[in-house]
C-alpha cells in the first residue's frame, strides 16, 4: 500500500478572529470574550472537521488599541490545559515566550499539557525583543533578534533534553526492591548555554508524545533557520504561490544541511479566511468587519496597512478555499495550512462544514484522526529518549 | 437555605498525595501519580463531598540523597498550574490550590497564570505561596541560588505586592466588549503599572482581566515566626503542620492576635493545617489500620535514609530493625539529601533520638515511625467527626487539609463517612454556596486598590 499522506489543516483561535473586527461581528450573541466555554465550543467546532490542532497566540504586551480593537489575553498554555480534558483528536498549541521565562517551567508546561491531553500538545515557540515587555518582566533589557533567536533555539534544546530526561520505562514500582524508578533512567541534562544553565532532570515523566512537537513561525531568514533545524511544524506566511513553494524548498534544504530528513518538517502556510456564500457576499463580510474594526475612527490611533499583513488571504467561497489548499498542495507550496479565520464565529464553521467536507471528497483529507496523538496526526513517528541505552 | 448556621463551618480541603513519604505506593490499589485520570477522580469525589478546596504541591528538582536521585518514594509529577486547568474542565465548584514559588518566578508571570486561572475556572483559583533559596533547585533556573536565605520572605512579599498591584490595574468591569458601540475596553479602566523595590522593578500595562475573584486566594505554608508574620500581613489562609489540640490552640490565637495588631479583622485569615485520618468501624481496628499505614510510609530504607540525614553519614549498613549507630554525627555534612531541609543542631537530635530509643526499647524503624507521625485522626467515623468538631469549634484550626496516603481513592472513606456527619450536625456545607473560592472559605471580595503610576 502506497504511504498517503493527508494535507494538514490547523486553526488558529487567537482572539475573536484574524480581523480585530471579528468580535462585534457575532450577530445576536455576545461576544463572551474571556469565557471558557466559548473556546470549548469553537475547539469542538474544529474537531468536528477534524483539524490537526488548535492554536493560541500569546504575548506580555497587551495589544495595542486600534478603533475597536479586541485587547487582553489570557495565558495560553493555560487555555490549552482548560481545553485538554474534554476534547478529542484535535491537537492544542499554545504559544510560549522564551525569552523571559525559565525554560524549565515552559518545558515541563508543555509536557503537562501533554499528559493531561493524552498525547495532543505542541508547542509554538514565541520570542520578545520589545523593550516595554522586558520593563513589565523585569528581569532583563530587551535583546535584538540575533540574541532573542538564538536563545530560543537554546531554549528548544533544553526543553527536548528534559522532555527525555525521563526515559518511558523509568517508573518500575518495583515493591521487592523497594525503588519508584529506575534511576539509571532518570538523566541530567546538563544544559549550559550563554544565558542560562539547566541541570534536570524534569520534575515530570515522559509524555505520551516523549517529545511534544515544536512549532516556529517563520517571518525572518533567521526564523526560517530556527525552523529548519529545529522545527516539527514551521508556519510560513507568504501570499504567492512560487514565493511559498521556494520558501519550503528552501526550509527543506536547510533541514538537510542540518542532517535532518525534510519529511520531518510539516511546513503550513497561514492563509486568513472570509467565507460567504459567493464572492460577493464575502468582500461584503470583509467590507462589514472593517468598518467594525473602525479603525480610521479614533484620531492618533496607530495607522495599519491592512489587518492581514503578510498574509495569504482567501476571500471567497468555502469550496474556493478548498480549490486553493488543493491548487497550493499540487504546487508544492505546502504541506498544509493554518488557517486563521477572519472570524470565529462564522469562517470556522464555515470551513469545517464546507472546506473540510470538499477536500475529503477529493480524497485530500482524512476521513477520521489516524490516531489518538498529535504525532499520529502530523505522521510523526515517537522519539525514543536521547538517553535511552538499551533497544529492548 | 433554611437552617440557620449558628455553629462556626468547617472548611476542608484535599491534598493530592505527592511526593513524600506519606504516599504509599507500594500498596496494590495505588493509581498512577501522573495519569490526569488520578487527579480527576480525588478532585470529583471532593467536590461531591463539597469540600472548600483541592490542594497540589510543588518541587522544582528532584530529590537526592548521597548524591544520587532519591529511588525510594514517589518520584515525578506533573507541573501544577496546567494540572488545575485541566481540572477547571471537568469540576464546577471545588477551589483549585495550587503551590509555586516566588523565588524562581517573576510577578508579572504570576499574576497572569493565576488570572488566567481564576477566569478559567469561574472564580476558584488559590496560590499557596512557597519559598526557596537553595542553589540545589536554583541548578535548574537562569538565576541559580541568587536569593540570600534572609531574603526569601522580603522577596515574597514584594512578588505578591506586585501581583496584587497587576490584579488592579484592570477595574472589575474593564471589560465591556459591546458589539453595539464598539467599546471593547472602557476608557480609563485598564492603567500602567510601576514598581521599583530590591527585588522587583516592572513598569508596564498588563494583559489580563482581573479574575471573579478581584485577587485569586492567598495560602501561605509557614509555622515560623516569619512566616506567621508574613501570613498576618498577607495571607488568607495558613496552611499549617497538624499538631496537639493544645498547641493549635495557641498557635491559633498566636495568629489571630498578630492579625488584629496589624487591623485585620479575626475572620480574615483561615487556619487550616494538614492532617491524616484514618477510620473503622472500631477504634481497635482504626488503631491497627493506623499502624500499618506508618508501617507502610516507613519502609526500612527511608527509616536508614533519615537517620542518616540527622547523622550526616553514610550508614547503608545500618539494620533498620536494630539500634541507632554509635557513631556521632557528622556536624559538617550538610548535603546528604538535598531538596529537604536538614533539622537543627545534629548532636542535640541523636541525644534525644538515642534516649526516646532507649526509653521505649524502639528500634531505627520503630524510632523513625514516632518521629514522623503528625499525630492526625484515627476512629471510628464518630470520633473522627468529633475530634474534627473539637478542634474548630474550640479554636484550635478553622479546618483541615486531608492528606490521603493512597492515589486517588485513600480518601474515600472520610469523604464518606466522616463528612456526611460533620453536615448532619450543620457545622459543613450541605450545599455550594456560592460559586468561588472566597465563597467557600466566607472570605471578602477585594476591591480594586489604585496606586499611582510613577
Amino acid at each position: 500500500m502506497p504511504v498517503h499522506r493527508t494535507l494538514h489543516l490547523g486553526v488558529d483561535l487567537t482572539d475573536a478572529g484574524a480581523h480585530p473586527g471579528a468580535w462585534r461581528a457575532g450577530g445576536s450573541r455576545p461576544p463572551r470574550p474571556f469565557d471558557p466555554a466559548r473556546l470549548v465550543d469553537l475547539v469542538a467546532t474544529a474537531a468536528t472537521g477534524l483539524l490537526d490542532f488548535a492554536l493560541f497566540e500569546d504575548s506580555f504586551a497587551l495589544q495595542p488599541r486600534r478603533g475597536a480593537s479586541y485587547q487582553g489575553r489570557l495565558d495560553a498554555a493555560l487555555v490549552a490545559a482548560r481545553l485538554a480534558p474534554r476534547s478529542h483528536g484535535i491537537a492544542l498549541v499554545p504559544a510560549v515566550d522564551v525569552t523571559h521565562t525559565e525554560p524549565f517551567h515552559v518545558a515541563k508546561a508543555i509536557q503537562t499539557i501533554d499528559h493531561v491531553s493524552e498525547g495532543r500538545a505542541a508547542w509554538q515557540v514565541a520570542w520578545s525583543t520589545s523593550p516595554e515587555t522586558a520593563a513589565a518582566f523585569g528581569r532583563r533589557t530587551a535583546p535584538d533578534v540575533v540574541e532573542a533567536l538564538t536563545e530560543a533555539e537554546d531554549a528548544i534544546e533544553v526543553a527536548g533534553r528534559l522532555w527525555d530526561s525521563w526515559e518511558d520505562d523509568a517508573e518500575i514500582r518495583d515493591v521487592a526492591t523497594h525503588r519508584y524508578v529506575d534511576r539509571d533512567k532518570l538523566h541530567y541534562v546538563d544544559f549550559e548555554g550563554v544565558r542560562f544553565a539547566v541541570k534536570g532532570p524534569s520534575i515530570t515523566p515522559r509524555s505520551p508524545q516523549g517529545r511534544p512537537p515544536v512549532v516556529v513561525v517563520v517571518d525572518s531568514p533567521l526564523s526560517l533557520d530556527l525552523a529548519a533545524r529545529r522545527a516539527d511544524v514551521a508556519r510560513v506566511r507568504v501570499e504567492d504561490v512560487d514565493e511559498a513553494v521556494q520558501v519550503r524548498r528552501t526550509l527543506r534544504d536547510t533541514a538537510t544541511d542540518a542532517g535532518r530528513r525534510p519529511d520531518e518538517l510539516r511546513v503550513l502556510v497561514d492563509v486568513v479566511t472570509v467565507v460567504g456564500e459567493d464572492l460577493r457576499s464575502a468582500q461584503e463580510r470583509l467590507d462589514l468587519l472593517t468598518e467594525l474594526a473602525a479603525i480610521d475612527a479614533e484620531p492618533g490611533a496607530a495607522p495599519v496597512a491592512g489587518p492581514f499583513d503578510g498574509s495569504l488571504t482567501h476571500v471567497g467561497t468555502a469550496l474556493d478555499l478548498a480549490d486553493l489548499v488543493a491548487a497550493w498542495s499540487a504546487a508544492g507550496a505546502a504541506d498544509g495550512f493554518t488557517i486563521r479565520p477572519a472570524s470565529l464565529a462564522t469562517d470556522l464553521a464555515a470551513v469545517v462544514h464546507g472546506t473540510v467536507p470538499a477536500l475529503q471528497a477529493r480524497g485530500l483529507f482524512r476521513t477520521a484522526y489516524p490516531g489518538t496523538t498529535f504525532r499520529d496526526t502530523l505522521g510523526l513517528t515517537r522519539p525514543a529518549s536521547r538517553y535511552a541505552t538499551t533497544t529492548s | 437555605m433554611t437552617r440557620r448556621e449558628t455553629r462556626k463551618q468547617i472548611h476542608l480541603g484535599v491534598h493530592f498525595p505527592g511526593v513524600n513519604n506519606t504516599t504509599v505506593w507500594t500498596d496494590p490499589r495505588s493509581g498512577s501519580q501522573i495519569d490526569f485520570a488520578s487527579f480527576e477522580a480525588l478532585a470529583r469525589k471532593a467536590e461531591e463531598a463539597k469540600l472548600d478546596f483541592f490542594f497540589l504541591a510543588e518541587g522544582l528538582r528532584l530529590r537526592e540523597h548521597k548524591g544520587r536521585i532519591h529511588d525510594g518514594d514517589v518520584v515525578g509529577r506533573p507541573d501544577t498550574l496546567p494540572v488545575l486547568a485541566a481540572l477547571a474542565a471537568v469540576t464546577e465548584r471545588i477551589g483549585l490550590v495550587g503551590t509555586i514559588n516566588t523565588t524562581f518566578n517573576e510577578p508579572f508571570e504570576l499574576a497572569r497564570q493565576f488570572a488566567t486561572l481564576d477566569i478559567l475556572s469561574g472564580g476558584r483559583a488559590a496560590w499557596n505561596l512557597v519559598t526557596s533559596s537553595d542553589a540545589f533547585t536554583g541548578e535548574n533556573f537562569r538565576r541559580g541560588g541568587y536569593l540570600d536565605h534572609a531574603d526569601r520572605y522580603t522577596r515574597a512579599a514584594e512578588v505578591v505586592e506586585v501581583a496584587r498591584d497587576l490584579w488592579d490595574s484592570w477595574d472589575d468591569d474593564a471589560v465591556v466588549a459591546d458589539p453595539a458601540t464598539g467599546t471593547f475596553l472602557r476608557d480609563g479602566a485598564v492603567r500602567p503599572f510601576a514598581h521599583t523595590g530590591p527585588q522587583v522593578d516592572v513598569r508596564g500595562t498588563f494583559t489580563t482581566p482581573r479574575g471573579p475573584q478581584g485577587h485569586p486566594v492567598l495560602f501561605q505554608a509557614g509555622d515560623s515566626s516569619d512566616g506567621r508574620d508574613f501570613a498576618a500581613s498577607t495571607a488568607d489562609v495558613i496552611f499549617s503542620m497538624h499538631s496537639t489540640f493544645d498547641d493549635g490552640r495557641a498557635f491559633y490565637e498566636d495568629v489571630k492576635g498578630r492579625l488584629v495588631a496589624r487591623g485585620r479583622d479575626r475572620d480574615s485569615l483561615k487556619i487550616i493545617p494538614a492532617t491524616t485520618v484514618v477510620v473503622g468501624d472500631t477504634d481497635a481496628e482504626a488503631q491497627e489500620l493506623a499502624r500499618e499505614i506508618r508501617r507502610a510510609q516507613v519502609p526500612g530504607h527511608t527509616a536508614v535514609a533519615f537517620v542518616e540525614q540527622a547523622w550526616g553519614r553514610d550508614l547503608s549498613d545500618l539494620d533498620p530493625d536494630g539500634p541507632l549507630p554509635t557513631q556521632e554525627p557528622d556536624d559538617e555534612n550538610q548535603s546528604i539529601t538535598r531538596g529537604r531541609a536538614r533539622h537543627g543542631d545534629p548532636r542535640r537530635l541523636v541525644e534525644q533520638w538515642r534516649s526516646l530509643a532507649e526509653t521505649n526499647r524502639w528500634s531505627v524503624r520503630d524510632l523513625v515511625v514516632h518521629l514522623t507521625s503528625r499525630g492526625g485522626f484515627v476512629g471510628t467515623p464518630a470520633h473522627v467527626a468529633d475530634e474534627i468538631d473539637r478542634y474548630v469549634q474550640e479554636d484550635a484550626s478553622d479546618g483541615f487539609i486531608l492528606v490521603p496516603h493512597l492515589t486517588p481513592h485513600g480518601l474515600d472513606d472520610v469523604l464518606d463517612r466522616v463528612v456526611p456527619l460533620l453536615q448532619e450536625r450543620g457545622a459543613f456545607r450541605a450545599e455550594y454556596e456560592g460559586p468561588t473560592l472566597r465563597d467557600h472559605l466566607g472570605l471578602a471580595r477585594p476591591r480594586v486598590h489604585q496606586t499611582v503610576a510613577l
